[in-house]
């Protein structure tokens, strides 16, 4: 685990009181739905860092775990009618998680005797494979005429606010997660596969086992989250619900606020999903918002090119005489198109 | 003395050039054993089969007396066996400390506790001031220099515990100050029971440092024997000088 220090405890502190504090402070309905989208892609893009950041195993395939989470909530308390609706589709999440990494296990199993692009393009097939199964088995998932899940009775002014803290939950525990893993020997062992992989295994570090391991908390994580969206969203297809463009978002954070650190890939949810959101709302019908979109991104190219928090980490490091350079090929990449899935409208 | 490693018949095509072609020789334990030859003899793709990272098309070997029948780095470097690379490989985003601790074998059960144990990291620290790298223990192994990371790829394999270590061109690319250094290194761990085998253009430095030396020529075994010995043998001679 990681050491503790004074600063970190009270940065964590401090992050999630005013996170707890949040819908009470601001409870516009509007609002707290930018926040729990906003949670949603610091949580995704926290469990995708486990992975992507710490292995350097980039996968662009996580939103058919994010997918099957979806259905699996949706699934459960529609066909299955297990326990009906209310709070409890909130306590299976750990049993969603669970089983999600569980059924991973295999497929990352063959999907991780590659690497780099090769990995990449493998998890994004799988994507689509699992899309085309949720398209076609269709007495399960009704295919592309969507599946509805039983409407929540939470009282309407504050209807959002189950949701938040679900998520909010839910992202709070990856991003715990992430932290002890970095500070703990399969932290150590998913440096070294990121730096050099063969290398590794040449000092006895369980390659295989420790991608397993991440690959499988990673998925996890992002199913839980494709749970808590599914109930909030109340109605589920297979192009929103595994759609490539929630993994892009999630990995845009990551490489925005800075991949393979603690809180990077938070910082980038947190400064693009609001910024989106606004532009969106504010020039959303001339499409200007595209371009303010994307300034946000060649900005921080231009000035944080390894992402905000390694960036600002070794200005800081070189103004008090410490390291200047950091690790290669930690650019920042630019977004394909500016609108995040995953319902939330432009 | 016995053999720590054996190597049989080993071969290696890559397309219709034999890189290694039926190579065979013995390691015995306790020596520091030089493995020359002329550039592209093979010495580094034999290396890289014995050690797993490369598999081979014929030949076998045997590590510690057991046959290894499908060599890997992992187990290898668990069982003893351990190499450095000519292009020394760290982890350049680990600190140096980081760098040695990763190479501690793990059980299972450990692999959520602190990365670093005080334990681990009192060990790291004597290892880094036995090379000379004390200073620089929490600085990230991208700050280095060539030289210090060969330093520091030296010490990192000597944390697994090794019985033979495989250290290929250690000496190439780095200042004389250097070299004398990596060779009292060899010398000292040597005295305290470690096997080599060394892989080294620097003929000065075989002749004084190994014994014996084994030779290779368009990847096949043509010599082995006492430095004094090999430097004289017309097939070496003819290998490097060409006629």
């Amino acid at each position: 685990m990681s050491r503790l220090t004074r600063a970190g405890v009270l940065r964590a502190v401090v992050v999630f009181g005013a996170l707890t504090a949040f819908p009470f402070v601001f409870p516009a309905q509007w609002i707290v739905n930018i926040a729990i989208f906003t949670l949603m892609y610091a949580g995704l893009a926290t469990a995708w860092n486990l992975l992507g950041g710490f292995s350097g195993y980039l996968s662009l395939g996580h939103a058919a775990f994010f997918g099957v989470g979806a259905y699996a909530i949706a699934i459960a308390f529609t066909h299955i009618s297990i326990g009906g609706s209310g709070y409890k589709p909130f306590y299976a999440l750990p049993l969603v998680g669970i089983a999600v990494g569980l059924v991973s296990v295999p497929i990352a199993w063959v999907a991780l005797r590659v690497r780099a692009a090769t990995f990449a393009i493998v998890t994004l097939t799988l994507l689509f494979v699992v899309q085309q199964l949720a398209f076609n088995l269709h007495h399960i998932t009704h295919g592309s005429q969507g599946l509805a899940l039983p409407p929540p009775p939470f009282d309407v002014s504050t209807f959002e606010q189950p949701f938040y803290f679900a998520m909010l939950a839910v992202f709070a525990l990856a991003l715990f997660t992430c932290w002890w893993v970095r500070g703990s020997k399969l932290g150590l062992m998913l440096l070294s596969i990121r730096d050099d992989e063969d290398r590794s295994r040449g000092v006895g570090v369980r390659v295989t086992g420790a991608k397993l391991i991440a690959f499988a908390v990673s998925v996890g994580f992002t199913g839980m989250i494709g749970g808590v969206w599914a109930y909030y969203i109340q109605f589920i297809y297979p192009q929103f619900a595994i759609d490539p463009l929630i993994t892009i978002g999630a990995v845009l954070m990551a490489f925005l606020g800075g991949k393979g650190t603690v809180w990077g890939p938070t910082v980038g949810a947190f400064i693009l999903v609001p910024v989106q959101q606004y532009m969106a709302y504010k020039l959303g019908a001339s499409e200007l918002y595209l371009i303010g979109y994307a300034s946000v991104f060649l900005l921080i190219m231009l000035f944080l090119p390894r992402g905000i928090i390694p960036s600002i980490s070794d200005r800081l490091a070189a103004r008090r005489g410490g390291r200047t350079a950091g690790p290669p090929g930690t650019a920042v990449a630019t977004p394909s198109r500016a609108t995040l899935p995953g319902g939330m409208a432009p | 003395m016995t053999a720590l490693l054996g190597v049989d018949g080993l071969t290696k095509h890559f397309g219709g050039v034999a890189a290694v072609n039926g190579c065979s020789f013995e390691v015995s334990e306790g020596t520091i054993t030089a493995l020359i030859g002329p550039n592209g003899s093979g010495k580094t793709t034999a290396f890289n089969m014995i050690t797993g990272y490369l598999p081979a098309d014929s030949g076998s070997v045997a590590f510690a007396g057991k046959a290894v029948s499908r060599p890997d780095p992992t187990r290898l470097y668990r069982a003893g066996l351990t190499r450095t690379f000519q292009q020394a490989r760290v982890f350049p985003a680990l600190t140096l400390i980081e760098n040695l601790t990763v190479a501690i074998s793990q059980p299972w059960k450990s692999l959520l506790r602190r990365g670093v144990s005080e334990r681990n990291r009192e060990r790291a620290l004597a290892l880094l001031e036995e090379f000379g790298l004390e200073r620089l223990a929490r600085r990230p192994a991208s700050e280095l220099s060539f030289g210090q990371r060969k330093l520091l790829e030296f010490a990192t394999v000597l944390m697994g515990e090794p019985r033979l270590v495989l250290l290929d061109e250690p000496t190439a690319g780095v200042n004389p100050v250097m070299v004398q250094q990596i060779e009292q290194h060899v010398r000292e761990l040597h005295s305290r029971g470690l096997t080599f085998l060394v892989v080294e253009h620097d003929m000065h430095l075989v002749m004084r440092l190994c014994d014996p030396v084994i030779v290779l020529d368009r990847g096949a075994t043509i010599k082995q024997g006492p430095p004094a010995e090999v430097q004289n043998d017309p097939a070496v001679l003819d290998a490097y000088l060409g006629t």
